[in-house]
């Protein structure tokens, strides 16, 4: 009973943050950002009682004007898969924070196999874009369904093995082990044992929430809007608030996986009771600056081209992410564990990985572009017709 | 995929087998209609139909020193099932008519037009057999910006009408929507 009583606490308290307070304040935080860079205002006339609140209001004008806009379904639409579409991207995000510790106590179940099963989850997120794409019986929606399904596909194998190196450093995937394992200093964090795979798990992260520069799937010159395009109202809506909450739970996945979760560094934990309150808000923090970051890059870079997307993800950050799981293996078994041999060593294996992916990035470039390829073709076909 | 994919006109419950759900229905003139109306109000995604020169007005109008972001109207949805109004922005020719009016039956209920200029709202100084003389031949229109091209502080106060006119809106809305579609 008191089991019971406990982790339905948690599960509220975890689902208020997620679902009450981050998702919906993403909705203005991102406006407004993107008003700050932009040199605008931004959104803050709606005002409730002469309130204005900095345009906090706008996210709930939003909502409410969604829940009542007409919900439409295309005549000729797979009657249930349409609608189970918006659910299944919706649920694939929002399920995954059950094993995210948020802090020595909030986490809602302590799974021993923690990350693995936030990929698992969050790879189910790639059928809310595919069935809604088919389903809508729509040529657009069903291109922007390719294009994300072979993305986040893409993406989520350079995900993983990023991961992995991490994973060999702690020698553990629970999530709350994770956290436990980088006590003590700064340096114990992962980010100073595994900085290549911050920065491949940053970018391919962003690629997985399908959002700019990587959000092709709604390309509005090419696709209209993609694979959502014929849903309307709170559909729509799911689908959208799937997506920030699936870039806050890679922001979390960073913070446990980079930033030492809840630790806070120089400082055991051991059992206090402000402890618990203080990590809750360092890990929130990290997670927000994390999120904040991808909102700056979202509004900073033009979307990528379909081509180039591939390339950056199958020819440049899966083999970094493969050399850079060889690398961390070899250091790890070759030095004594936990020593400063081992911390210096895994630095100078990250370099090594680094300067070797630039140096096959210049030899490599100029092969790829599409304009040498059609050169190199005429070129060809010229000399055919020669001959 | 064909022409005929079952659109809905935003008037009925049950229209050939299209489904069409409507919460304005169930809700109350009032309290209610006046909350909806609020969210309504600060919360218009735009469609822009641009084809003329009116464009160019637009985008200044869309761009930073004008910042219909400040009314929550700052986000262009481009596919039509998502978009609360819609902008004709210039000439409409008689060819053009009928993807315009296409283009507002996708549209999901509520829904609004503006007119963008002088061409949009009466054909403009395009007296000929080539050109619709005004949008409001074949879609509704809510509100008329005059100019050719009109100034971003006429734009500005078109949405400011706009946002009079759903603040003031009621259920008789739909049963004019509805008697006009019969």
């Amino acid at each position: 009973m008191e089991l019971l009583l406990i982790s339905t606490l948690k599960v509220i308290l975890v689902f208020a943050i997620v679902l009450g307070a981050l998702s919906p304040l993403a909705g203005w935080a991102e406006r407004r950002q993107s008003a700050m860079i932009q040199d605008r205002v931004g959104p803050n006339r709606a005002s409730i009682g002469g309130f204005r609140a900095w345009g906090l209001f706008h996210p709930i004008a939003d909502v409410i004007k969604l829940m009542t806009k007409e919900d439409f379904v295309p005549a000729t639409r797979n009657r249930y898969l349409h609608t189970a579409a918006p659910m299944i991207a919706f649920w694939s995000a929002v399920v995954t924070f059950a094993v995210i510790p948020f802090g020595p106590w909030l986490q809602i179940a302590n799974l021993d196999i923690g990350v693995l099963f936030i990929f698992g989850i969050a790879s189910l997120g790639v059928y809310g874009a595919t069935i809604a794409g088919w389903a809508s019986n729509n040529k657009y929606s069903l291109l922007g369904a390719l294009r994300a399904s072979a993305m986040m596909l893409s993406y989520e194998v350079t995900l993983g093995l990023t991961v992995v190196g991490v994973l060999i450093c702690f020698s553990t995937v629970g999530a709350q082990e994770l956290v436990v394992a980088q006590a003590g200093p700064i340096w114990n964090w992962g980010i100073f044992k595994q900085p290549v795979a911050f920065v491949l798990f940053f970018v391919a992260a962003m690629a997985a929430t399908k959002r700019a520069p990587f959000d092709l799937p709604e390309g509005e010159s090419e696709i209209v809007a993609g694979y959502f395009l014929e849903y309307s109202g709170m559909k729509f809506v799911m689908f959208y608030m799937g997506e920030y909450i699936e870039m806050f739970l890679w922001s979390a996945l960073a913070t446990v996986l980079f930033f030492g979760g809840w630790q806070i560094p120089w400082v055991p934990f051991e059992g206090q009771t402000w402890y618990e309150f203080a990590g809750v808000a360092k890990f929130l923090a990290v997670l927000v600056a994390i999120a904040f970051l991808q909102m700056t890059v979202r509004w900073t870079l033009p979307r990528f081209r379909y081509d180039q997307v591939m390339d950056l993800g199958w020819k440049m950050l899966l083999p970094a992410s493969i050399g850079n799981v060889v690398v961390t293996a070899v250091v790890i078994i070759a030095t004594p564990a936990g020593g400063v041999l081992q911390r210096v060593a895994l630095l100078v294996g990250n370099a090594v990985v680094v300067l070797v992916a630039l140096a096959v990035a210049a030899a490599m470039k100029g092969e790829n572009k599409i304009g040498v390829t059609t050169e190199a073709l005429r070129t060809q076909r010229s000399e055919e017709a020669v001959h | 995929m064909g022409l005929n994919n079952g659109e809905s006109s935003g008037a009925g419950l049950l229209e050939g087998s299209v489904m069409v759900t409507r919460l304005d229905e169930v809700t109350k003139p009032g309290g209610a209609q006046g909350i909806i109306n609020w969210g309504r109000r600060w919360s218009i995604f735009q469609y822009p139909f641009v084809t003329a020169c009116c464009g160019m007005e637009y985008m200044s109008w869309m761009c930073s020193h004008y910042d219909p972001g400040r009314f929550g109207a700052e986000a262009p949805r481009f596919s039509p099932r998502q978009a609360d109004v819609m902008f004709v922005v210039g000439t409409i020719s008689h060819k053009q008519a009928p993807v315009l009016k296409r283009v507002y039956d996708q549209m999901c209920e509520p829904k609004w037009v503006i007119a963008f200029g002088a061409c949009a709202s009466s054909g403009g100084f395009y007296d000929n057999y080539a050109t619709v003389q005004g949008v409001d031949c074949i879609v509704p229109v809510d509100v008329y910006i005059p100019g050719c091209p009109p100034r971003p502080e006429a734009v500005l106060d078109a949405v400011m009408l706009l946002q009079e006119k759903i603040d003031r809106e009621g259920p008789e809305r739909w049963a004019r929507r509805e008697a006009a579609s019969k």
